[in-house]
């Protein structure tokens, strides 16, 4: 990769007794897509502000590009920002909206109406400069205030939920062509979001936020086959997670008598208490006492279904308590009924060890 | 129907008073009957021409453009404050801008007398000023109030990315799109200034007085329907103005609720 284009080291941000950033570590890449991803509270738009210049840290130091802009008001950073609720100048036309940072910098004017063409062709609003900005969609507001933002090249993009605003077609649609534009543009991205399909789909990296921390920075592949952390398993996907005790350093004891093998690349730590998470597709449920099935299969009793459509979520009860939620292919060649004896196979290399 | 009838009688009570001046004011005779004898102008002759109104005329020009030029600045600033100031009490100081609304005018202007007496100003038309300032004060804060609390805090967060500083920000952002409250404050503090009487009566002497107190003057020695041309005329100025600040700044936006 790149050379680091941002890069906060040790920062906090306090607000009252709360703090919302905890001593936070980061680095991002240049030419970088990076996904701030978690619940709301844990962080993501106050480490956003911070970047962005809107805050300041209570304490630690934030680069861009090597330089130290801690103490540089927002108007000085010349960093790129989508906001939510878009922020668009109502009082101004597109083009003059688009043409904003250019002339704060002061650039000559026929550049200026050559720069912002290009900007509006770039997220395919040719023709709006005359319009505003409630004359328009949802959809393309959010793509002027892009327009806005990319158009003095900046050397960092933030977006803060830049789709949130949207209906769910359009947002799958604004997606794609998000990730277009900046793999175009090349654009160093930090990206503020609360969907973690957003997330997985845009990002290069994922950082998963919670409680002012990131529990875990890695590609969307690895954070969602390898969470790194139960709050992780949980936050992304839909998972099941299941205690247990290791009784050897490739098996797990989930109750007296059921057992699962476990096959994560590390060796478990015999004796103690362990958690493991597993996601409902890698699951295969079948009914009990059916022909096949594999020696650490587990059994367990449906305790509620819920169709999907394309597919139906299964919540299965194990000995001991457990529920593991499992999903089955529509139409299934198994007829399942709340109560129903059935049982599980669960994959060794399915596991997740949880931190 | 019957709200027809209502909306037609409630305004026929308020513009009653105004219809019986004017009607007055075009009366032949030197004395204000109702209904008029006919139809003269003489009196708005003597209106324009009596030495003192001209005078007066003068001052009110001076006091209310002073008065309005100080307050419009004064009151936005105040109203930006009371909205996205991180203030202690925020509405103890609100409650204190627009006290004025609440002290009686005879206390005031009693209160702006003794202080323009003991500073040794009572000859100038500052303190009439002064005093106009303080008293359309609450009507510039509310007006440009409401225009503040709809700005998106937001659009200063995106103005300061763009790379514009807080003042740049102010100027292309904030100040254009205050332009409602601004207008509608501007209009109120004209309006309000022009027709105050009780307090300028007060600290107005026969040199610096305002119309309304010439024309209080004015009909405590005479009768005749000078009085009334000239409030005749007064009121129609006053139209004109609230037709040309509609046509300019769009004061329905304002002032009606959204359709």
């Amino acid at each position: 990769m790149g050379k680091a284009v941002v890069e906060l080291y040790g920062c906090t941000r306090d607000f009252g007794a709360v703090r919302a950033v905890d001593g936070l570590d980061l680095t991002v890449q240049e030419g970088e897509f990076l996904s701030l991803l978690g619940p709301s509270g844990c962080g993501k738009t106050t480490t956003l502000n911070l970047i962005a210049g809107f805050a300041a840290p209570s304490a630690g130091r934030i680069m861009v590009d090597g330089l130290d802009v801690t103490d540089r008001p927002a108007h000085e950073r010349g960093l790129g920002v989508v906001f939510q609720s878009y922020a668009l100048f109502p009082h101004m036309s597109v083009f003059e909206n688009v043409a904003f940072g250019l002339r704060e910098r002061r650039v000559a004017e026929g550049e200026t109406r050559r720069r912002v063409e290009e900007a509006l062709a770039l997220v395919r609003l040719e023709g709006r400069g005359s319009q505003r900005p409630r004359q328009l969609s949802g959809g393309m507001q959010q793509r002027v205030a892009l327009a806005r933002a990319l158009v003095y090249q900046p050397r960092v993009l933030l977006l803060d939920e830049p789709l949130a605003a949207l209906d769910k077609k359009l947002r799958e649609e604004m997606r794609g062509e998000l990730r277009e534009i900046q793999r175009s543009v090349g654009i160093t991205t930090i990206f503020v979001t609360h969907d973690q399909a957003e997330a997985l789909s845009l990002s290069d990296r994922i950082g998963v936020m919670s409680r002012g921390r990131i529990e875990q920075l890695a590609p969307p592949r690895e954070v969602y086959t390898r969470p790194a952390t139960r709050f992780v398993a949980d936050f992304i996907g839909a998972s099941t997670v299941l205690e247990g005790r290791a009784t050897a350093l490739d098996r797990v004891e989930l109750a007296p008598g059921v057992s699962v093998r476990v096959e994560v690349g590390t060796a478990l730590p015999v004796g103690e208490r362990v958690e493991l998470a597993i996601r409902p597709e890698r699951i295969a449920v079948q009914a009990a006492g059916g022909a096949g099935g594999e020696a650490d299969d587990v059994a367990g009793r449906v305790a509620r279904l819920i169709y999907l459509g394309a597919q139906t979520e299964v919540t299965v009860e194990i000995a001991g308590g457990q529920r593991v939620l499992a999903l089955v292919g529509e139409p299934s060649p198994l007829t399942l009924a709340t109560g129903a004896a059935v049982r599980l196979t669960l994959p060794p290399d399915a596991f997740m060890v949880l931190r | 129907m019957s709200a027809r009838l209502a909306v037609a009688l409630l305004l026929g009570f308020m513009t009653l008073p105004t219809a019986v001046v004017v009607a007055v004011s075009f009366n032949p005779t030197a004395i204000m009957s109702f209904p008029p004898d006919g139809l003269s102008l003489r009196w708005y002759a003597n209106a324009l021409t009596y030495p003192q109104f001209q005078r007066a005329s003068v001052n009110s020009l001076i006091v209310t453009a002073g008065a309005t030029l100080v307050a419009l600045p004064i009151g936005t600033a105040a109203a930006l404050a009371l909205e996205r100031g991180r203030l202690r009490a925020r509405n103890v100081w609100a409650t204190l801008l627009l006290s004025p609304l609440v002290v009686p005018g005879v206390a005031a202007g009693l209160g702006f007398l003794i202080l323009a007496a003991s500073l040794g100003l009572l000859r100038s038309r500052a303190v009439l000023i002064a005093a106009h300032v303080a008293l359309v004060l609450p009507f510039v804060v509310r007006s440009v109030w409401v225009s503040v609390a709809n700005l998106d805090p937001m659009l200063d967060r995106a103005a300061a990315s763009l790379g514009a500083t807080p003042w740049r920000t102010f100027r292309r952002v904030t100040l254009p799109l205050l332009r409602p409250g601004l207008s509608a404050g501007l209009l109120f503090a004209v309006i309000v200034s022009a027709n105050e009487f009780v307090v300028s009566l007060f600290v107005s002497n026969r040199v610096t007085e305002i119309l309304p107190v010439a024309m209080f003057t004015y009909v405590v020695n005479y009768t005749d329907p000078t009085i009334a041309a000239l409030s005749s005329l007064f009121i129609g100025a006053t139209f004109l103005l609230v037709w040309l600040a509609d046509r300019l700044f769009g004061l329905a936006a304002v002032f009606l609720p959204d359709r």
